[in-house]
């Protein structure tokens, strides 16, 4: 039993703290590899629609984002409260989603293109006039792969 | 060189790396895209002759949306809550029913020959239809067609669609296929 007293040492050791900095730095490292800082400004008021039967969206890198929606605030003065199409950072009308879709395409490697994905971000008091516009563009310029983006809801 | 230089106190790197943390801890944003997903039809081809795929009438459920979000499925108006046991009857036709859609037998690969129906279903809509409106629809088919897989699933295979390997998933989207056929927008003029 002696073996276990050797020391006989009185009160328990710090625990050395010069580790912790070190994992605290990892999960720095970590949250700030991970985080993306929001790229565009939404210049139109998104609040989208429930549903239950939601599946996730497998590549974001693929994907390309149609905002649609009444104009913010600020800009209402300006554009008017009817429902706009947002196409990264500015106001497009429906011919030019075929240039976005293909600028789009040009952006991916060659192996890729076919996985696009257009997410379709519109309000839910969206009227389907405007996003049939859409739908209809996106068949023309041959964009297939669709995603209604839209928000879990309880069952 | 006997005097020994004073160490660092390294004590507060920890307070410092905590406060960083917490800045990136509240502006990250983990969001994941969620929606419906769907496949376009391809625009016919302008040469092409416009060659209307006879399509058996009792293949197909017309589910229509007007502008005032009213739901008619199959001529007669229904509510949303009832359009998912509606289009649940409609792909099964449990009964052999001669108005609902016949089925077929497939062979699939890596299951054998299976009856599948040849249901069709159509939605179409108004352009004053609102967004809400039209997911809530679109959420309710996707929503049978989910229950019906995962009922032959279970009936099947012991396990839920959503748990099974790539392969039997695959079985089972053929055994059930997912044939919802967004119109093409019609002008529907205003008398």
């Amino acid at each position: 039993m002696s073996k276990f007293k050797k020391g006989d040492k009185k009160g328990m050791p710090g625990i050395t703290t010069s580790s912790l900095s070190d994992i605290v730095f990892m999960l720095l490292f970590f949250f700030m590899v991970t985080t993306t800082m929001r790229e565009t400004e939404n210049k139109v008021v998104v609040k989208l629609p429930e549903a239950t039967e939601v599946a996730k969206l497998e590549r974001k890198d693929l994907t390309s984002y149609i905002n649609i929606g009444t104009p913010v605030r600020h800009l209402q003065a300006q554009y008017g409260n009817e429902a706009r199409i947002q196409l990264n950072d500015s106001f497009k009308t429906t011919d030019e989603i075929r240039d976005f879709i293909a600028a789009e395409r040009d952006a991916m490697s060659e192996a890729d293109r076919q996985f696009m994905t257009v997410a379709i971000r519109a309000d839910e008091n969206t009227r389907m006039g405007i996003i049939t516009d859409v739908k209809q563009e996106l068949r023309r310029c041959s964009a297939l792969k669709i995603m209604y983006s839209a928000r879990k809801s309880a069952k | 060189m006997a005097r020994k230089t004073p160490e660092i106190n390294s004590s507060s790197t920890a307070d410092i790396a905590f406060l960083l943390l917490c800045y990136f801890l509240m502006t990250t944003t983990m969001n994941q895209d969620m929606g419906l997903q769907r496949r376009l039809p391809p625009m016919p081809d302008k040469n092409q002759k416009v060659e209307d795929q006879k399509v058996n009438r009792r293949n197909i459920i017309i589910v229509k949306i007007n502008s005032a979000d009213r739901l008619l499925a199959g001529n007669e108006p229904i509510h949303v809550s009832q359009l998912k046991d509606k289009i649940k009857e409609f792909l099964t036709n449990p009964a052999n029913n001669p108005e609902l859609p016949e089925k077929s037998e497939i062979d699939i690969e890596g299951y054998g020959p299976c009856m599948v129906s040849k249901g069709v279903i159509s939605l179409q809509n108004d352009r004053g239809t609102s967004y809400q409106a039209y997911i809530s629809v679109q959420n309710e088919l996707v929503a049978a067609i989910n229950e019906l897989r995962d009922e032959w699933a279970m009936a099947n295979y012991g396990s839920k669609y959503a748990n099974l390997d790539e392969e039997k998933q695959n079985v089972v989207r053929k055994a059930i296929p997912q044939n919802i056929s967004e119109a093409e927008p019609k002008d529907i003029a205003k008398k």
